[in-house]
């Protein structure tokens, strides 16, 4: 692993999370409240190229860096899952608003009760660990 | 310069980002995707005797951790060296609605006080929003098998269409507390 590799990526994900006011609670309920296109427009525009770019590297049989073709993990099909599990996303998600990304970028903002979203985060992705095999994939 | 990237920066330059961070990840043979952290937590913090699921090779995902470190170096910077104004500028009726619901300083803060501070906490508001709001995206998230980077970008970037489903589902999960939820938590 190279650490400073995926350190500086962090990094300039936690910046643009910032500059961008991804990070700020009110952007996210602006987004819900469809209040202004500045959400849409960066999800969007990040979608739109990510196409363009997967494309390219299915099509050129891009290699990593070490030198291993880029595959994609196709995701398995089913409904409930997705549906279910995204709906609880998307009620935490407007709640706090903070996804997980934005939660540690907030951390650095020096927001230090976000500390107590990040235990809650990790304490529902615990008890998902328990009790996944009871719940409808 | 400095004062340029100052500013907040528009949506057609924070979107390419994203999809730039997107390719380096892949570039370097790995998958954007954040929510994968909270399992390799678990897992460090010792779950796996509770539940198999933990149980994985989490080393591997090591890069992962040291990302998630960026990310808050990232907003350390940001937010000690760059952004200038603390305010987010919202859409002028969104300001009107968050008012009507007590958020008084709307527009002139760049989160809410009233949700993160310490006070907030000691109060059920506190509690359901931080923790019961983090316990819900750690859940949905592994559930779902990806938060908004691996499923609304990763994930709709290569078309898979069980994302879409997950996205569609941030959205109704979404809406839903925003509109029927949040005037209830916050103007009581």
């Amino acid at each position: 692993m190279n650490f400073f590799r995926y350190l500086l990526i962090g990094i300039l994900f936690g910046m643009v999370m910032s500059m961008a006011e991804i990070v700020s609670w009110y952007r996210i309920y602006e987004m819900f409240r469809f209040g202004s296109f500045h959400m849409y427009g960066i999800i969007g525009s990040a979608i739109v190229l990510g196409i363009i770019i997967v494309q390219v590297i299915k099509r050129k049989r891009l290699r990593s860096i070490e030198g291993v073709e880029i595959r994609f993990n196709p995701k398995n099909k089913s409904i409930p899952r997705y549906l279910i599990g995204g709906i609880i996303f998307g009620l935490g998600w407007a709640l706090t608003g903070a996804c997980p990304g934005p939660m540690f970028v907030l951390a650095g903002h020096g927001v230090d009760v976000i500390w107590v979203v990040i235990f809650g985060a990790v304490a529902g992705t615990f008890t998902y660990g328990l009790v996944r095999a009871k719940l409808p994939h | 310069m400095i004062e340029f990237i100052s500013q907040p920066w528009p949506w057609y330059v924070a979107g390419p980002i994203l999809a730039l961070i997107m390719f380096l990840l892949l570039y370097t043979g790995k998958n954007f995707g954040v929510s994968a952290n909270l399992r390799t937590m678990c897992s460090i913090g010792g779950a796996g005797r509770w539940s198999d699921f933990f149980n994985f090779n989490w080393q591997a995902q090591s890069w992962n951790l040291v990302f998630v470190l960026g990310a808050i170096i990232g907003g350390y910077i940001s937010h000690k060296y760059l952004l200038e104004q603390s305010a987010v500028e919202l859409a002028p009726a969104v300001v009107q609605d968050l008012k009507a619901m007590g958020f008084d300083k709307a527009g002139e803060e760049f989160y809410p006080s009233r949700i993160f501070s310490w006070d907030t906490l000691f109060s059920w508001q506190g509690v359901l929003v931080l923790i019961g709001g983090g316990f819900m995206i750690g859940f949905g998230a592994r559930y779902a098998g990806g938060c908004t980077s691996g499923h609304a970008i990763s994930g709709l970037s290569d078309l898979q269409w069980p994302s879409l489903l997950a996205v569609v589902g941030f959205f109704i999960g979404g809406l839903f507390m925003t509109y029927v939820v949040l005037p209830l938590i916050f103007s009581a």
